[in-house]
């Protein structure tokens, strides 16, 4: 009764081929975008808005990123903070040393991520499985080594790039409710844009290779061409995403933001959000992003008295139970949570 | 069944061996436009080693190879087999298991959209129209088979006999000139393998399909097809339409065994 997909007719192909097909998903995306876009920034303080939403956002898109590649088109990558890592340096040195405007240095960090992304794809036309993760792991290490030891990248200095003043389009990019609209926008662009691709014919190849590989190439899928487009179209999402993070969180491009404890955390992120969902990237990463503060915070109000290493320790303790317990519940992850959740909704209150 | 003499499919003395085993030695044989042709055998006779090699799986060692025509390299890319007009169903089940049926479909009208990166990514104009273009091409497939109910559920929750019936119309998505089924009929009882027959024979004589297909069920084989090629052991044994292949001797030893010494 509460969520309604009957009553809802629809007399051609391209009403049943919408976005969002049925009203009720419409409505409360709009929902969640005017909470996003007017509610949050004007209610939330600047501590909210620099330290947790935009990380959020950020690690929401890199996210998504991967899910393209591990979730829609079934290849690991254990090397996506490396890519997130190339997306931060290259637009920094676009912006900074090249004077290119802000918008296009973001995108173009994303392309030169894609671009070494796809090198690093190419062996995923001969291995997969646990044999490709091993490989891409490889570019995690190779990149780490050489954003820090090529001089002409970073300065040779710890391989850090500081960030600079930001003008965007002539006005100084300074508070914090900037940046968040900066991010926000971007973000929101290019999720629409990524449901697009994974709900069309690109999407369907990819999951098509993901499920059948040989199938899929017999019944006309090119493996070479769609593979390198997953490593392509993953890397650029992890490469703005890393951008966005650097210049409005972090501040400076450093390679320690970016290492292999990211990445995992990246993997994590889609494993426990739910793999092939767009959805499932944002509550995973909700999921290893807030959830931490969410416990600290509520340690902190109701362990006073506890002393504070007992206390961090604790922290560690209930998030790492809270995933295995996620897990168990629903190994296909959050999203999948959220599907039987609609279905019981379907029939609630009077299911037979 | 039309009349034309020209073969849509013609392999010549195709050899392929792994290792030391000879899978295929020198078989030829023709498809013509229009009928139904049934590759038959016992087990690892080749059968599906030889659609392996049609699908360019499979590099031949040895033989040549015609398709509408043009003789075609040995060592190709599958999906370009599959762009020249050569569709498959496969033995194994192989759906797309965490898709939804009608996606599935979709998959197969892969070669026939054109619609760019960026304008599938906004999903306006050429690319949209695309879609709902190919998706009624899709919707009539469902029509056809009957599997209407379950357009929108995922396909590795359905039962067997629909899901092989999804996946010949994955194989009839792409419009193929030759369409090549792998045991469409495995592991189905009566009913089930009588309704795939009645779609195969649908295909072949509204919408005008060529079809070969290998099939263990001797039954449906004699009924439905044109023409019969036996393999055994890499060997092309037999060749006939059904009546003279029922009452082939080489045929009935290579099924049988020898009549005279006893058996094995």
């Amino acid at each position: 009764m509460l969520y309604r997909e009957c009553g809802n007719f629809k007399d051609n192909y391209a009403k049943d081929m919408a976005i969002f097909p049925i009203p009720l998903d419409r409505w409360g995306l709009g929902i969640m975008l005017v909470f996003a876009f007017l509610v949050i920034p004007f209610t939330a303080s600047d501590y909210w808005l620099s330290s947790i939403m935009i990380p959020f956002y950020c690690f929401s898109l890199a996210a998504l990123g991967l899910n393209f590649l591990t979730g829609y088109a079934g290849q690991v990558s254990l090397g996506h903070a490396a890519f997130m890592a190339v997306g931060a340096y290259s637009s920094l040195i676009l912006y900074g040393r090249y004077g290119i405007p802000l918008v296009p240095s973001i995108l173009g960090g994303g392309i030169v991520s894609a671009i070494v992304g796809s090198i690093f794809g190419i062996p995923s036309l001969r291995i997969k499985g646990f044999y490709l993760a091993v490989s891409t792991l490889a570019a995690q290490f190779i990149i780490e080594w050489v954003l820090t030891h090529w001089k002409w990248v970073s300065g040779g200095v710890f391989g850090t790039i500081d960030v600079p003043n930001l003008y965007i389009f002539g006005a100084l990019l300074d508070t914090p409710l900037k940046k968040y609209y900066l991010v926000l926008c971007i973000v929101a662009l290019m999720i629409t844009f990524g449901k697009n691709l994974v709900r069309g014919q690109l999407g369907r190849n990819w999951m098509a290779i993901r499920d059948m590989d040989v199938a899929a190439e017999i019944i006309g899928v090119s493996l070479f061409r769609y593979k390198l487009i997953a490593f392509a179209v993953s890397s650029f999402y992890a490469g703005v995403a890393g951008a966005l993070i650097t210049i409005t969180y972090y501040g400076a491009a450093n390679i320690e933001e970016f290492n292999l404890f990211l990445s995992f955390h990246l993997l994590g992120m889609i494993i426990i959000g739910g793999m092939g969902t767009i959805l499932g990237s944002f509550l995973g990463a909700g999921f290893m992003v807030l959830l931490p503060i969410f416990i600290n915070q509520s340690m902190l109000t109701f362990m006073e008295r506890v002393p504070s290493n007992l206390r961090a320790n604790s922290e560690a303790i209930v998030f790492g139970g809270l995933i295995v317990f996620f897990l168990i519940v629903e190994p296909y992850g959050m999203a999948r949570l959220w599907h039987t959740i609609k279905e019981k909704m379907r029939l609630w209150p009077f299911p037979y | 069944m039309s009349q034309k003499t020209e073969p849509i499919l013609q392999m010549e003395a195709i050899e392929i061996s792994f290792g030391g085993l000879k899978a295929l030695d020198k078989v030829s044989l023709q498809v013509y436009p229009g009928e139904i042709m049934a590759i038959i055998g016992p087990n690892g006779a080749g059968k599906t080693t030889l659609l392996n090699v049609i699908n360019g799986v499979y590099t031949p060692d040895n033989g040549r190879i015609f398709f509408d025509g043009k003789e075609r390299p040995l060592k190709i890319k599958p999906h370009h087999v599959a762009a020249m007009g050569i569709s498959r169903t496969f033995q194994n089940l192989a759906l797309f298991k965490g898709m939804d049926t009608w996606s599935n479909i979709m998959v197969g009208r892969t070669k026939k959209m054109h619609a760019g990166f960026f304008s599938q990514g906004i999903y306006w104009g050429m690319s949209q129209k695309e879609e709902i273009e190919h998706r009624e091409a899709v919707e009539g497939i469902i029509d056809f088979l009957e599997i209407e109910n379950i357009r929108k559920q995922p396909a590795g929750m359905l039962p067997y006999g629909l899901q092989k019936r999804v996946e010949l119309g994955r194989a009839l998505a792409s419009e193929p000139k030759l369409l090549l089924l792998d045991e469409p009929m495995a592991g189905m009882n009566l009913e089930e393998k009588e309704d795939i027959a009645r779609f195969i024979l649908d295909a072949n004589e509204e919408i005008g399909y060529t079809i070969a297909l290998i099939e263990h069920d001797m039954g449906v084989v004699m009924d439905i097809c044109d023409r019969i090629v036996v393999l055994d052991f890499g060997n092309k044994i037999a060749e006939g339409t059904p009546d003279e292949i029922k009452s082939n001797p080489k045929v009935i030893k290579a099924y049988l065994g020898e009549a005279e010494g006893g058996g094995e």
